[in-house]
């Protein structure tokens, strides 16, 4: 879908991206992440060429970008920001619709379209067609952009630290949000953050820069269990490793099938992560939680014996860890 | 804020001088003060006022800042205001029926002081309503007709800045449309040349770096000596193409007055057009390129509407200005109404100098209420409907 081959910027002697090659095949879900200054922001805008490249190629569907009307290009390429940049002066419809009418959809094409993505992002559309960015809360500006920029069906979505302003909680249902979009749209998703963790819970694969250098280009768990130098092991943090590899996988995957225990205190969800089932353990100074389903029912046991047991190898080996399929995918 | 206004407006009507009562026009003239109206055949008006005066200023006392109050402190100096110029009217027609012809009943100082006041209460008090701004415009825009229209039903016409007004009546209209035409055809190359100028000092940082420097000092060049330096390049031009001197363009007349109004007027328009293309936010041009909209689509989709307001504020202040320098264009010729004004001047007659005054002052309100309610309405528009920000967006 979106191919870097050698692809490079200076400014000046500085050189801001250096000797990039790297595919992006359609589908993934991949995160740019880096320090600042590392070039993700760069990389990202080269490809709707907000940024220029000075040297190397770009291809997009398998021709060069330079080749393209750079707003035809980036009529098909989706694009959010950290800042959302939503209009002010317009209500939530006509700022969703806008690519749509620049595509030159018919109006009710484009009325039904911003009413589906509205829907998408959980914001009722009688409440929310009419209101103004200002009468909207950050994450509501933020799934407004997001669904603006899916609003013209476009091949790529490029995303720009699009929920590094938002709190935590505000974040982590967004990030739930946009995962969901990616599984059901099948959409590519290209996204630069510099926080790890949104990167190992999103990505389908992970490419870490450098000073405009790609140091690893790895699934997350890959990442996690087999850094490439010293500076993927200080970006992931060291010391806690062992704790992000439990938030790649679900309480649900450990569980035994027993009987609810009686007096076991609250109970999690399923699809809640090892991580969090961890913390529930720790917080409440308990061996093992009752697990419940989406619709509440009982859905297993988690002991904490089999997250740190031998039998829980797969966390605790990171080989055995890299070995097992399902995780890469689970994202 | 209220109090000091009304107490103000009622010790200027005690203090100075409602009206001043010369023998002829040349002659300055005897003081007669309001209270001396008291035990006249126009006491009863006379109190009347008083008491609304007295009742203004109280009400300020009263609890609290309510719409209602604020709405009643309008309608009462409204009608103050009214009241004044019906009761000098009244005055000066008392004394036409007695005195000689030639006596003239000028309007003092205690009388357009204490209309200054009240006029002051009443927008005091329309701010305190929080109308919308298009509706402001329109209760001034209204009040400005109902005083007009009292004048014109003739209710002045016996005092001394009505004859002087009668003496002219003939070449008033004339002055008044050839001040507006001085305005609006200043004002229109100024937008065709400032808006462009001012978008394209935001694309190029060096142009901005040279022009503002040279539209400052021109506004430092008083606008006199401009006429003057002006004045010989386009005689020139017009005796190099005389088909130029043919259209009208000649080194005295309508031609200089226009281009040094232009040359003023063009900093506030520029610098505003610059200001608010500046103040449109980075995340909204990068969003918007970055989702493909073209160059000239975000301008007039995105950036114009987001910094009318402050474009907007440039061209108010612009036009505002060209009120009152065309005044001065009467000097070279131009006509308007400075020519009624100098004329006043030179001859000492006080009350002519008034008569050209006035509709200048009042034009510049009238130009800088008209603003105002655009400002608003823009405003609102920028930030999306309804906003509570929009007023504060707005200079008041």
């Amino acid at each position: 879908m979106i191919e870097f081959q050698q692809v490079a910027r200076a400014f000046g002697s500085a050189k801001a991206i250096d000797g990039i090659d790297l595919k992006i095949e359609a589908g993934e879900f991949v995160v740019l992440i880096g320090a600042s200054g590392s070039g993700k922001s760069t990389l990202l805008k080269m490809i709707n060429r907000m940024e220029s490249h000075d040297s190397g190629r770009i291809l997009f569907d398998g021709q060069e970008i330079t080749r393209f009307d750079p707003r035809a290009l980036r009529l098909r390429l989706g694009y959010a920001i950290q800042s959302v940049g939503l209009f002010p002066h317009w209500n939530v419809a006509r700022n969703i619709g806008i690519v749509p009418q620049m595509l030159g959809w018919a109006r009710p094409r484009i009325e039904a379209r911003v009413q589906a993505l509205l829907e998408l992002f959980g914001l009722d559309p009688a409440i929310y067609r009419e209101r103004f960015p200002h009468q909207l809360s950050g994450g509501q500006q933020q799934r407004v952009g997001v669904a603006r920029a899916l609003a013209g069906d476009p091949d790529v979505l490029l995303m720009d630290e699009p929920f590094g302003a938002l709190d935590p909680v505000i974040r982590a249902s967004l990030q739930q949000e946009i995962a969901r979009v990616h599984r059901s749209s099948g959409k590519t998703i290209v996204m630069v953050t510099h926080d790890i963790d949104e990167a190992l819970r999103l990505a389908t694969r992970i490419v870490l820069l450098d000073h405009g250098r790609i140091v690893q280009v790895a699934t997350p768990l890959q990442l996690l269990a087999e850094p490439a130098d010293a500076r993927v092991e200080d970006f992931v943090g060291r010391s806690e490793v062992g704790i992000r590899l439990l938030s790649l996988k679900p309480a649900a995957s450990l569980a035994r099938q027993e009987p609810p225990q009686s007096g076991a205190g609250p109970g999690l969800p399923a699809s809640a992560s090892l991580r969090d089932a961890v913390s529930h353990l720790a917080a409440r100074q308990r061996a093992s939680v009752n697990l419940t389903d989406a619709s509440g029912g009982h859905a297993g046991v988690l002991h904490a014996a089999d997250i740190f047991s031998p039998g829980a190898a797969a966390v605790a080996d990171p080989a055995a860890a890299a070995a097992s399929a399902t995780w890469g995918a689970g994202g | 804020m209220q109090l000091t206004l009304s107490a103000l407006a009622l010790l200027a009507l005690a203090g100075l001088p409602f009206v001043n009562v010369a023998p002829n026009r040349l002659l300055s003239g005897e003081p007669l003060f309001f209270l001396a109206l008291i035990p006249g055949s126009l006491a009863a008006p006379a109190v009347l006022l008083l008491g609304l005066l007295l009742v203004n200023a109280l009400a300020a006392l009263g609890r609290g800042a309510s719409r209602a109050l604020a709405a009643s402190v309008a309608a009462a100096s409204l009608l103050a205001m009214a009241g004044l110029l019906w009761l000098a009217g009244e005055q000066a027609r008392l004394l036409a029926q007695t005195a000689s012809p030639l006596a003239r009943t000028a309007l003092g100082g205690g009388f357009w002081l204490a209309l200054l006041l009240l006029g002051l209460l009443v927008a005091d008090a329309l701010q305190r309503l929080r109308l919308a701004p298009g509706w402001r415009s329109a209760v001034l825009l209204a009040a400005l007709l109902g005083l007009g229209g009292l004048v014109a039903a003739g209710y002045g016409n016996d005092l001394s800045i009505m004859k002087e007004y009668a003496n002219r009546a003939d070449i008033f209209a004339g002055a008044l449309a050839r001040h507006l035409q001085i305005v609006l055809l200043a004002l229109l190359p100024t937008l065709l040349i400032g808006l462009p100028l001012g978008w394209a000092a935001r694309r190029r940082v060096q142009l901005g770096a040279a022009l503002f420097p040279a539209l400052n000092v021109i506004q430092t060049i008083p606008s006199i000596a401009l006429f003057g330096l002006l004045m010989a390049p386009l005689a020139l031009l017009a005796a190099a193409w005389p088909a130029l001197g043919r259209a009208g363009f000649s080194g005295v007349g309508l031609a200089p007055a226009v281009i040094a109004l232009v040359l003023y007027s063009l900093l506030p328009v520029v610098r505003g057009t610059l200001t608010g293309l500046e103040q449109v936010s980075a995340s909204v041009r990068d969003a918007a390129c970055g989702l493909g909209m073209g160059r000239w689509p975000m301008f007039w989709q995105v950036e114009l509407p987001l910094a009318a307001p402050v474009v907007l504020a440039g061209v108010r202040t612009a036009a505002v200005q060209s009120v009152g320098l065309a005044a001065v264009t009467a000097l070279i010729g131009a006509g308007g109404l400075g020519a009624i004004l100098f004329e006043g001047l030179f001859s000492s007659a006080e009350d002519l100098v008034v008569l050209a005054v006035l509709p200048i002052v009042l034009l510049g309100v009238a130009v800088d209420a008209f603003f105002a309610g655009l400002i608003g309405l823009a405003s609102r528009r920028a930030a999306g409907t309804g906003a509570a920000t929009a007023e504060s967006g707005a200079p008041a």
